[in-house]
C-alpha cells in the first residue's frame, strides 16, 4: 500500500505483554490497599489504581494512542461527560443541607 | 471534473474486495469503523455511568451500611474474575495482531482462548450468585444479612444494605450480560477468522470488536474495587 496516509502501527507482543503483566500487578496493588485502612484515601487509591488500569487498557490494548484525533475526542468527551454527570449531580445533593428550609 | 474521474477509475481498478463502496480507502474504513465503535462506547460508557452514579450517591448516603454490605462479597471469586478478564483482554489483543500480520492460526488459538476465559468468568459469577442466594443476600421479603459482629441494625425493610445488593446484582449482572453478548460477538468473528476473512490489509470487524471486549473489561475493573474491596480493610482489622 503506497497510501500517504496513516500506516496502522502493529504494535509488539511484547508491549501487550508488559502491559498485561502490568495490569496484574495493579490488581495485586488494589487488593493490597483495600486490606489496609488509609482513612479518607481509601477510595481515591482504589479509583486511582483502577483509573491507571482502565487507561493502559484504552491507550495500548484498545490502541487509542494510535487513532484519529477525531477519536481521541470522542474518547475523552465521553468521560468527560460522565465527570460532568457525577459532577453536578453530588454538588446537588451534597449542597442541599446548606440552606436551612423545608422542602430542600 | 476531469482528475476525479481519472482518480475513481484508477481506484476501482484496484478495489481492495473488502472495501465498502462508499469509504475512499481502506484505511477510512478502518478509522469509521472504531469512531463509529467509540460513539457507541460513550454511550455504555454513560449507561453505565447512571449506575455508578446511584452507587456514588447512596455510599455518600449509607457509607457504614455500604462498608459492611461489600463484606459480604466473595474477593477471592471477584478477584479471579479480574485476572480472568485481563487475560482474556490479552488475548483478545494478541488476536487482533495475529490478523495485523496474517497469522491464521493465532487468531483461531486467540479467539478460543477469549471465549474460554469469557465464559469461566461466567461460570464463576453463577457461583457467586448462587451463594448470594443461598446466604439470603439478594434484595426482597427474604433479604437477613449475618454479619453481627460487623453490623448490628439490619434485616429490616429500607435496609440500605439491600440497596447495595440491589445494585450489585444490578451493575453484575448488566456487566454479565455485556459479557454473554461478547462471547457471542467473538463466536461470529471466530467463524469469520475460520473462512480466512481477516488479514494485514483487512481487519477491522476483529479490531472493532475487540473494543468492545477490553471496554467490558473496563467496566470490571471499576466493579472490582468498588464493590467488592470497599470494606476488605474492616475484615482484616476486627479480626
Amino acid at each position: 500500500m503506497s497510501d500517504s496516509h496513516t500506516q496502522h502501527i502493529i504494535t509488539s507482543t511484547g508491549t501487550y505483554v508488559a502491559v498485561f503483566v502490568g495490569l496484574i500487578i495493579l490488581t495485586g496493588l488494589t487488593y493490597v490497599a483495600a486490606i489496609n485502612d488509609f482513612g479518607a484515601l481509601n477510595t481515591p487509591i482504589a479509583l486511582g489504581i483502577a483509573g491507571l488500569k482502565a487507561s493502559l487498557v484504552v491507550l495500548i490494548f484498545m490502541g487509542v494512542r494510535y487513532n484519529t484525533p477525531l477519536t481521541k475526542v470522542v474518547v475523552i468527551s465521553g468521560f468527560f461527560w460522565l465527570l460532568i454527570m457525577f459532577g453536578l449531580t453530588m454538588g446537588d445533593y451534597m449542597s442541599r443541607s446548606w440552606l436551612g428550609v423545608p422542602g430542600r | 471534473m476531469a482528475s476525479p474521474v481519472q482518480h475513481d477509475t484508477a481506484a476501482h481498478a484496484e478495489h481492495h474486495p473488502r472495501l465498502q463502496h462508499h469509504f475512499f480507502s481502506m484505511d477510512q474504513q478502518l478509522e469509521a469503523s472504531i469512531l463509529g465503535m467509540w460513539v457507541f462506547l460513550v454511550t455504555e460508557v454513560m449507561f453505565f455511568g447512571g449506575l455508578f452514579m446511584a452507587y456514588i450517591l447512596y455510599r455518600y448516603w449509607y457509607p457504614d451500611a455500604w462498608a459492611a454490605a461489600s463484606n459480604h462479597l466473595n474477593v477471592q471469586m471477584g478477584a479471579i474474575n479480574t485476572v480472568v478478564l485481563i487475560c482474556s483482554s490479552l488475548t483478545m489483543v494478541l488476536a487482533v495482531r495475529s490478523a495485523q500480520v496474517g497469522s491464521w492460526i493465532g487468531q483461531i488459538v486467540n479467539l478460543i482462548l477469549t471465549i474460554m476465559f469469557g465464559t469461566t468468568f461466567l461460570v464463576v459469577k453463577y457461583f457467586e450468585y448462587a451463594e448470594k442466594f443461598e446466604h439470603h443476600l439478594v434484595p426482597g421479603p427474604h433479604f437477613a444479612p449475618t454479619t453481627d459482629h460487623i453490623h448490628a441494625a439490619h434485616a429490616v425493610v429500607g435496609n440500605p444494605e439491600q440497596l447495595f445488593f440491589s445494585l450489585y446484582f444490578i451493575m453484575t449482572g448488566i456487566h454479565a450480560a455485556h459479557m454473554v453478548v461478547g462471547i457471542a460477538l467473538m463466536s461470529i468473528i471466530l467463524v469469520m477468522a475460520w473462512k480466512k476473512r481477516f488479514g494485514p490489509s483487512y481487519y477491522g470487524p476483529i479490531e472493532v470488536s475487540g473494543l468492545y471486549w477490553h471496554f467490558v473489561d473496563i467496566v470490571w475493573i471499576f466493579l472490582f474495587p468498588l464493590l467488592y474491596l470497599l470494606g476488605a480493610h474492616l475484615t482484616t482489622g476486627a479480626h
